[in-house]
């Protein structure tokens, strides 16, 4: 190379400056690249072999169609009330329904652990955010949209669903219980 | 109240003050930079009026308390018609504020200001120009829809709307993205000398970000009931990544071509001595360097884990949302802004900076104390504890969630590191208000005698370029120090990321 010229971001740059890049910096980009390409793969790969995916069955509901299943679920299956919320214990294996209002979530669950159940998540007015806490699971909970996620809980205990959306001016009082017995 | 306040908070720091700054950066890139015309002065006027107008009519109906829907706005909450108005109002001056960029680019160009092809600066601020663009139009795609529901004079689907509002919202980002690495390859030549390693590589990184960087609205709808994992998997890597590759390029060149400035002034011993004998007291340069760390090493990696697909499951609206975009909008591209401002001062204002000595330490403490916040933040979303909520003790609900003791710890790390953020950015006003305002001029003395308030950059601007046999030498040597560092930030992005993935697979199985 002659007459080599280097210069800041600031200058105009005189001629063509399409030239081949120096080898260091040639090589960071193949290896940035690679490691893209795994950053990548790791989503597809983990639903074939993982066991945590967001995927769920997706289907469009009206507030009202699922207000109707809900109610259905919650009288098949209610074996109580607590500070005024129905608690449900279905059958392992059964579809789920929880919904969310402003600003409660309805019923309370009842479940077995190891047991495997379809729970379908939707919002009869705002958007809510379903947060089982500890477990980690966080959905987002859309008006218009019945979001069924099967779900296997491997500890027993008392979860509880966090709102994490915003939803209006009792968003934080917006607390539900899911109790997973042995 | 809180609500409003948060609603406040994402508004004006995420849209309004970041808009208008980058507005900003548009003006200096085109008519300063390339010493142009800027056509239609009086439509700048105009934009101008629109965007404070369309500012002031947002902060009023949220202050008067007809907005109480968050910055995201997701109806079916609803705000007065008059609030989506001020921001259709806001974008529209933007909007005309790109133009008129193009506008200057096209009279630099007719009237030969420059040779040559455009300056990377330039160049970067275009692509921000351009994303921009794409941006405000995803604005006008839903919130004239937005207004007109609010009006009762058509539905809106709520899904519909969260991805629309996210090309707006999430595109608005990579504005900031864009202008911040701009204004890196901009203070890395004014305050050092930095080059540019290979113009090809660093222009093609900032096309990877028009191309891709729109996609990054999945980021927001990884676990709704919208959209299939296709979709999202494809969207929200930004096409197999494409979009962080450039990030990743871009993380390595400014600092190498720091390092090589560096060697080129005389600092060429060891792999560091081009870090150890930099003007850490020049704000210009410590706010560069800090906002550089903390975006790529805090923010670039929490964000591309928290934004994988299933990973997201954990992450989705708890606190380490926020811990991630503080460090990459506040840490990042703000504290960017404001290091560039201690040159706009001297340079455009032709002010000396005020409190100079305070100025020097303002970096420190705005970088650092963003950078402690997110920490804290990270940690508490990582514990399950949710973002836009007030009371972790959920004192009047029905059900109390038991968090342990040491949320305690992480809230008080998250406090201390906002208190010492918010001391920085209390400094920065104080420092640009008084300098603006009150400043003492910069004279041709004051720079020969190097009166204080003036950047070293300013005092003595580095070469620009560089020619001769040393350049070679320095050159074919390369950027040694560099090359550690990127493999560094690599091992602790390879290690983040798959701790998550271990993380996922403890919890319940779900799908």
């Amino acid at each position: 190379m002659e007459n080599m010229e280097l210069h800041s971001g600031i200058m105009p740059v005189k001629g063509i400056w399409w030239k081949p890049a120096p080898a260091q910096e040639k090589r960071w980009v193949i290896i940035s690249f690679i490691w893209c390409l795994i950053l990548f793969a790791m989503m597809p790969l983990w639903h074939f072999k993982g066991g945590q995916n967001p995927a769920g069955i997706r289907t469009r509901v009206t507030a009202d169609e699922f207000e109707t299943r809900l109610n259905k679920f919650i009288k098949d299956y209610q074996v109580g009330e607590e500070k005024g919320i129905p608690v449900v214990q279905p059958p392992a294996g059964s579809d789920v329904y929880i919904a969310a209002r402003m600003w409660q979530w309805s019923p309370i669950l009842k479940l077995k652990k190891g047991a495997e159940y379809t729970i379908h998540l939707s919002s009869l007015d705002a958007n809510h955010g379903f947060s089982l806490y500890p477990a980690r699971l966080n959905f987002q909970v859309v008006p218009g949209y019945d979001y069924g996620l099967k779900m296997a809980p491997d500890q027993a205990g008392t979860f509880y669903i966090i709102c994490n959306e915003f939803c209006g001016i009792n968003h934080h009082n917006m607390i539900g219980e899911i109790i997973v017995e042995e | 109240m809180y609500y409003r306040f948060v609603t406040f908070h994402g508004l004006d720091m995420l849209i309004f003050f970041i808009i208008f700054f980058e507005m900003a950066i548009l003006y200096f890139a085109g008519p300063v930079l390339l010493n142009s015309r800027l056509p239609a002065p009086g439509l700048g006027w105009l934009s101008f009026v629109l965007m404070v107008v369309g500012s002031l009519l947002v902060n009023v109906m949220v202050y008067s308390g007809k907005a109480d829907v968050m910055f995201t706005s997701y109806p079916p909450l609803k705000a007065d018609p008059l609030y989506y108005l001020g921001i259709i109002l806001f974008a529209v001056g933007a909007l005309i504020v790109c133009i008129l960029f193009l506008a200057s680019l096209a009279v630099a160009r007719k009237n030969k200001t420059y040779e040559g092809s455009i300056p990377l600066v330039v160049f970067g601020a275009l692509t921000a120009c351009i994303i921009a663009i794409i941006t405000l139009l995803h604005g006008a795609l839903i919130f004239i829809p937005t207004l007109l529901w609010s009006m009762d004079l058509m539905p809106m689907d709520a899904e519909v709307y969260r991805l629309m509002f996210w090309g707006l919202g999430h595109s608005s980002q990579q504005i900031n993205v864009a202008a911040m690495v701009s204004v890196w390859y901009l203070l890395a030549g004014l305050t050092v000398g930095g080059v540019v390693l290979n113009e090809k590589i660093s222009r093609m990184a900032f096309v990877l970000y028009i191309l891709f960087i729109s996609m990054a609205s999945a980021h927001h709808l990884l676990v709704d009931p919208g959209w299939g994992p296709a979709w999202k998997i494809w969207n929200t890597s930004y096409a197999m990544y494409l979009a962080v590759l450039a990030s990743m390029i871009h993380g390595f060149t400014v600092p190498g071509g720091i390092e090589l400035g560096q060697r080129l002034r005389g600092f060429k011993n060891g792999l560091f001595e081009w870090l150890s004998k930099a003007p850490w007291s020049d704000p210009g340069f410590s706010g560069m360097m800090i906002s550089l760390v903390v975006f790529g090493f805090m923010g670039g990696i929490t964000g591309v884990t928290i934004g994988t697909e299933q990973i997201n499951i954990m992450v989705h609206n708890t606190l380490r949302v926020p811990g991630h975009f503080h460090v990459t909008v506040v840490g990042g591209t703000a504290l960017a802004f404001m290091a560039v401002s201690y040159y706009v001062f001297p340079l455009i204002f032709r002010k000396r900076v005020a409190f100079w000595g305070m100025a020097k330490v303002q970096p420190y403490f705005f970088g650092f104390g963003i950078a402690i916040m997110g920490m804290g933040m990270t940690f508490l979303g990582s514990m399950g504890v949710p973002r836009r909520h007030w009371d972790s003790t959920f004192s009047q609900a029905p059900f109390q969630p038991p968090f342990p003791d040491t949320i305690n710890l992480f809230q008080a790390v998250m406090g201390i590191g906002g208190l010492l953020a918010a001391a920085g950015a209390l400094m920065f006003i104080t420092i640009a208000v008084v300098t603006v305002f009150f400043g003492k001029p910069v004279t041709a003395d004051s720079i020969k005698n190097g009166e204080s308030g003036i950047p070293q950059g300013v005092l003595k601007l580095p070469a620009q370029s560089y020619t001769g046999a040393n350049v070679e030498q320095v050159h074919k040597e390369g950027a040694k120090g560099t090359v550690v560092l990127a493999f560094v930030f690599l091992v602790c992005f390879v290690l983040y990321y798959f701790v998550n993935w271990k993380m996922l697979a403890s919890i319940w199985k779900v799908g």
